[in-house]
């Protein structure tokens, strides 16, 4: 006689240690809290970038608070600052020593389009040199402004195919 | 203070191509290329102004001859007295002065900063190499031809150059320089914002 099985839920002493889901989503699921920033502090938003990693606001309740300083062990650029002609190949080189699945935030009007800077000696826009995935306004923007574009950017990173970063090419 | 009469006459003797220089402030003194090393040298030894405060020149525009003047002002920690010395380069296509490396270690730095902004060439410095922007940079920019936005030119990574497209370009200035605007009003109004805002990216100056 078979006994009916009431247990609606996952039950580990019938099913063992097992859980059934698409990669994607438990891919995307790790990718999305632990994204490891890599700081590209190039000015004043550099500031802004550290209070976000302190206590009062805290980035470690989106499981970013890893600053890495090698981009060998980074997911996610946040460039923070005026971004010079002189500097420019350094952040792209940065960003191609980067592992995929990697992206960018541009953080502040001066990483997004040049900001004030419209001199001969400022990048108009880190854009052209790496692609962003996120851009966040204000000069510098408030740290929550940070949290939000990491917050959207984890929603883009939750809406990503994972297969399809495999094939992705070389950016 | 060190009246502009007082330096000129304790030097004219010596150098006599030495002549008072209009001044709002401080001593100031022009002198001719050649006698400027040796002028810098008697301010120090001999008259106590053992401290270079600021190295520059000035670019009097394209057209003008001499077109350049490099400018040093000294400060005496002894007497606490400025003094501004300043001499013409001869060469308008290639500017030349003097290095005074030599006697101020501290004059390095400027020196190359004003290598770079004026294509100023040193003679006798050390280490005369660009110091803000990068090596190969075909342009010296604080030349009053150079545009501020700049001209078009490569990245300075070759290596970077022939991965990604990208090349140094002349910013978009719709409406020229942004200038902050100052006093009695609210914050918002007072935001740095472009002087002529008739024009931008997609709409084109009007020729006036």
């Amino acid at each position: 006689m078979v006994s009916p099985n009431t247990e609606l839920a996952y039950n580990s002493k019938i099913e063992g240690d097992v859980i059934v889901s698409r990669l994607d989503a438990v891919v995307n699921w790790i990718r999305t809290n632990s994204m490891w920033p890599m700081p590209m502090g190039l000015a004043c938003c550099a500031i802004e970038l550290m209070g976000v990693a302190a206590s009062r606001f805290d980035i470690a309740r989106f499981g970013a608070e890893v600053m890495r300083f090698s981009p060998r062990q980074a997911d996610c650029m946040i460039v923070a600052g005026t971004v010079t002609y002189k500097m420019a190949p350094q952040v792209r080189r940065i960003y191609d020593q980067m592992p995929s699945p990697k992206w960018v935030i541009a953080m502040g009007a001066c990483a997004s389009t040049g900001g004030m800077y419209r001199s001969y000696a400022t990048l108009q826009g880190v854009d052209r040199i790496v692609p962003v995935d996120v851009y966040v306004s204000g000069c510098p923007p408030r740290p929550e402004a940070l949290l939000d574009a990491l917050v959207k950017l984890q929603e883009k990173v939750k809406r990503e195919p994972g297969a399809k970063q495999l094939f992705k090419p070389r950016a | 203070m060190l009246a502009t009469a007082d330096v000129v006459s304790a030097l004219q003797s010596k150098f006599p191509s030495l002549a008072p220089r209009t001044s709002a402030d401080h001593a100031a003194v022009k002198v001719a290329a050649a006698e400027a090393p040796a002028l810098l040298r008697t301010l120090r030894d001999e008259m106590q102004f053992d401290f270079l405060c600021d190295l520059t020149a000035i670019d009097w525009s394209a057209e003008a001859s001499p077109r350049f003047t490099v400018v040093w002002h000294l400060f005496s920690t002894a007497k606490s007295e400025y003094v501004r010395v300043t001499a013409d380069c001869l060469d308008d296509a290639k500017p030349a002065m003097a290095s005074v490396v030599s006697l101020w270690p501290g004059a390095n730095w400027h020196e190359r900063e004003c290598f770079d902004m004026f294509g100023i060439v040193f003679e006798g410095h050390p280490d005369l190499r660009r110091i803000l922007m990068w090596d190969g940079y075909p342009y010296h920019p604080l030349r009053k031809e150079f545009p501020l936005a700049g001209l078009p030119t490569d990245l300075p990574d070759a290596e970077i150059s022939a991965e990604i497209p990208t090349k140094a370009i002349s910013a978009p200035m719709a409406g020229g320089p942004f200038v902050a605007s100052s006093g009695e009003m609210n914050l918002t109004e007072a935001e740095p914002r472009a002087k002529d805002e008739s024009w931008n990216e997609r709409r084109e100056k009007p020729n006036t």
